[in-house]
């Protein structure tokens, strides 16, 4: 009887002590896990359900917020005269800027993945420009393309070509964005070049072997190769895109001629010229910030974010035709 | 033996920590009479204007025993609004921006002025009406006007003699014909000096919301309920087709150009100092600015000319202006106000920091103060500050949203892509009664 008492006790510490262990490990993974767990709570998970409750409230940011429903989202859909707009431009410089700066990366990256000599120098020289802080980019920028005084127009005068108003014109404003975009390209040239370079030798030599050409190799070897770091750059572009705001308000400040008056709230150049500038996210900024209408523009974040979810879901969902993964079943 | 030296020497180290601690509670009790307390002050100012606010309060400083200010400049509203969030306030805050006193007001983020000014029988008719207007709202009174920016008219004298003038416009079509007249051309055409430049968006005078021009055609932004007017009152279609007639005249490019090719409206080189325009509204600040860059240039200062129709508008002007406060949750209420109350009403120390930074003083007293400097140029700002018709813009639930709309619009309209006037102007009115019904929603009445 005492025998056979002891047998099953013996499994059941056993289990126990398996539990304590188990326990033990999870508590040792809680704890290795703790800094980012309350980094990400307090630094992420909070803003956030804060921003989908104050949504829903009247918040100037100096009394306490009032829950007014659904109003912030009627006057966002139905009666913001700028948000329209600002949709149209933050639509407008993803649907142009992305593609571009992937086909302009890709580009580059490709001509330095075949230069032979000084491949360190013209690689740092591509990628020197990613390091500008993107205001003094734009600072620059606006100052190159001046259409007075800039030296881009001073050349085109003298090729006999009146050049563009850039900045200072609404139809060249976001044109010029983008080429300040594809200038400071080198993050993502970088990742593609390290892609390029990636790509197995014997897969060019068996295509070659059965007469494929460079364009021929490029379609259907080097790009399926290279497709999921195509993906990636395309679902940042477009979060990027969708973010958009330090180019756009600094370009607008300085474009306007009233830099020094950036910080006055007196003077609002944003969007400049004729709200051509005016991106979601600078929009959500002046909703927020300037006019202390901190409700609103916690219902256009919350609109941001889902927009942002949406797409990046569709862009992945999507990618699952044409993105390969070396490795995979597919 | 041992034991009881022991116990005296304890009782003497007792003892004469007693005795030091008593002594440090004298000497506290002591001073306490003359107790200093540091209050601090943020103010948006820098550099020299900084400088000129620092002097004023080093003024009060040495006639204030019982305290000692520390100034903080280059402050704006975010940098405030953060701080009475935060809970962590200065004792008194100063901001460019009159058009937030709506929320300032509404959500007691700055306290109710009524009671000190009660309490000391300040009489806020001191002021002129247009400060009175924007540092409350809806007769909650937290803020008073610590200097004011008023707009009149520049020009350039020696080029009015070149051109065979005499006298500064006093009309919008006389302001016109003189553009025309002092405007003169490269030989490509473009724009070598500008006799007028209306472009909206072009150097302080020019604010794309038309603030500047609204009081010279008499313009009214709201009717008795709150709602926007702008398409039912004719004076903003008038000024509108007045200002694009002129910008046509030009070309909208060239003016781009030319604008572009103007250096920024506070550096040195700003177009009217180095004689690349000819007339210019601008704000009384300039006078100060041109005596420090360029005190050669020959200019005269005049009330900003107005609608034909409406001649007995001249003399009025576009008045904004610095307001200061309490915010809540301060330290030393009563030293803040003491502080407050000698900033904005001592003809004295507005005189001198008018002086300092030739913005325009807030009270009616002051405006004829003794201490102010005589400057035939500065003398032009204080008339039209005083004039009974000189107006500001409205102060609502929204700040100054409501001018983004208006920019929106009259930025497209100059540059031809508004469509039809009157349609644009009715639909403006929907846009800004929507947004204000929107900033009203809950909280700001």
């Amino acid at each position: 009887m005492a025998s056979s008492a002891a047998a099953t006790a013996q499994p059941l510490d056993r289990t126990r002590a398996r539990r304590r262990a188990a326990w033990r490990r999870r508590r040792l993974v809680l704890l290795l896990m703790a800094p980012w767990l309350i980094g990400f709570s307090a630094f992420f998970g909070y803003p956030l359900v804060m921003s989908v409750y104050l949504s829903f409230t009247h918040y100037d940011l100096l009394s306490s917020p009032k829950w007014i429903g659904t109003a912030n989202y009627r006057y966002l859909f139905t009666q913001d005269p700028q948000v329209g707009e600002a949709v149209k431009n933050t639509l407008w410089i993803i649907a142009v800027m992305v593609p571009l700066q992937v086909v302009f990366a890709f580009g580059v990256a490709s001509m330095l993945a075949r230069a032979r000599r000084g491949v360190g120098f013209f690689r740092t020289i591509f990628y020197l420009p990613a390091l500008a802080p993107p205001v003094a980019a734009t600072l620059a920028f606006v100052y190159i393309l001046n259409p007075a005084t800039g030296p881009v127009n001073v050349l085109l005068k003298h090729l006999g070509i009146d050049g563009p108003l850039w900045f200072q014109s609404p139809s060249w404003s976001k044109p010029s964005l983008v080429l300040l975009g594809l200038w400071g390209v080198g993050n993502i040239m970088i990742i593609f070049l390290a892609a390029i370079l990636d790509v197995p030798r014997h897969l060019y030599e068996s295509a070659e072997l059965d007469g494929a050409g460079p364009l021929q190799r490029l379609r259907w070897v080097t790009l399926p190769t290279i497709s999921p770091v195509i993906l990636f750059s395309v679902v940042i572009g477009v979060i990027a895109g969708l973010q958009y705001f330090t180019q756009a308000y600094v370009a607008a400040n300085v474009a306007s001629g009233q830099a020094s008056q950036a910080g006055d709230q007196t003077v609002n150049n944003l969007g400049y010229p004729e709200d051509s500038t005016l991106f979601y996210p600078v929009l959500l900024y002046q909703h927020g910030f300037r006019y202390f209408n901190m409700g609103y523009a916690s219902a256009m974040s919350v609109m941001l974010l889902v927009v942002a979810f949406t797409i990046t879901v569709l862009i992945i969902r999507n990618s699952l035709r044409w993105v390969h993964y070396v490795g995979s079943a597919k | 033996m041992r034991r009881v030296g022991i116990g005296l020497l304890v009782a003497l180290v007792l003892g004469a920590a007693l005795v030091a601690a008593t002594a440090r509670n004298s000497a506290t009790a002591g001073t306490s009479g003359a107790k200093v307390d540091n209050i601090t002050i943020w103010v948006g100012w820098s550099a020299a204007e900084l400088k000129a606010f620092k002097g004023v309060v080093a003024e009060y400083d040495s006639k204030h025993s019982d305290v000692t200010v520390k100034v903080v400049g280059g402050i704006n509203d975010d940098k405030i609004t953060a701080a009475i969030r935060s809970g962590k306030v200065p004792d008194v805050v100063s901001s460019f921006t009159s058009a937030n006193v709506g929320s300032y007001c509404n959500s007691g983020a700055w306290i109710d002025l009524k009671p000190f000014l009660s309490k000391d029988k300040i009489d806020v008719n001191m002021f002129p009406k247009t400060s009175q207007y924007y540092t409350q709202y809806k007769g909650k009174r937290c803020a008073l006007p610590l200097l004011a920016d008023v707009y009149g008219f520049y020009y350039n004298k020696a080029m009015f003699k070149a051109a065979g003038l005499t006298s500064p416009p006093k009309t919008m079509s006389q302001l016109a014909s003189y553009a025309k007249k002092l405007t003169k051309k490269n030989s490509d055409g473009s724009i070598k000096v500008a006799g007028y430049n209306p472009f909206l968006g072009f150097y302080a005078g020019n604010a794309p919301d038309l603030s500047a021009y609204a009081p010279l055609f008499g313009a009214k932004y709201v009717d008795g309920s709150g709602k926007s007017v702008i398409s039912k009152d004719p004076a903003w279609s008038k000024m509108l087709t007045w200002q694009k007639s002129l910008v046509d005249w030009y070309g909208y490019k060239k003016l781009q150009k030319f604008n572009a090719g103007a250096a920024d409206e506070f550096s040195a080189s700003h177009a009217f100092e180095i004689g690349k325009l000819a007339m210019m509204i601008d704000g009384e600040w300039r006078v100060a600015f041109i005596g420090r860059e360029h005190p050669s240039l020959d200019y005269g200062t005049a009330p900003a000319p107005v609608d034909d129709a409406h001649p007995e508008l001249y003399g009025a002007g576009y008045v904004n202006g610095t307001i200061i406060g309490i915010p809540k949750g301060v330290k030393h209420k009563d030293q803040a106000w003491a502080l407050v109350k000698y900033l904005t009403t001592d003809s004295h120390a507005l005189a001198i920091f008018s002086n300092g930074v030739r913005n325009v003083p807030t009270t009616k007293a002051s405006l004829t103060s003794s201490d102010i400097k005589p400057d035939a140029h500065f003398k032009t700002f204080l008339k039209i500050f005083a004039n009974s018709k000189s107006t500001t813009t409205p102060i609502t639930a929204a700040g100054n949203a409501y001018g983004s709309l208006i920019q929106a619009f009259a930025v497209k309209w100059q540059a031809g892509h508004a469509g039809d006037l009157a349609k644009g102007l009715q639909k403006l009115d929907k846009q800004i009664d929507a947004q204000l019904k929107q900033a009203q929603a809950g909280g700001v009445p």
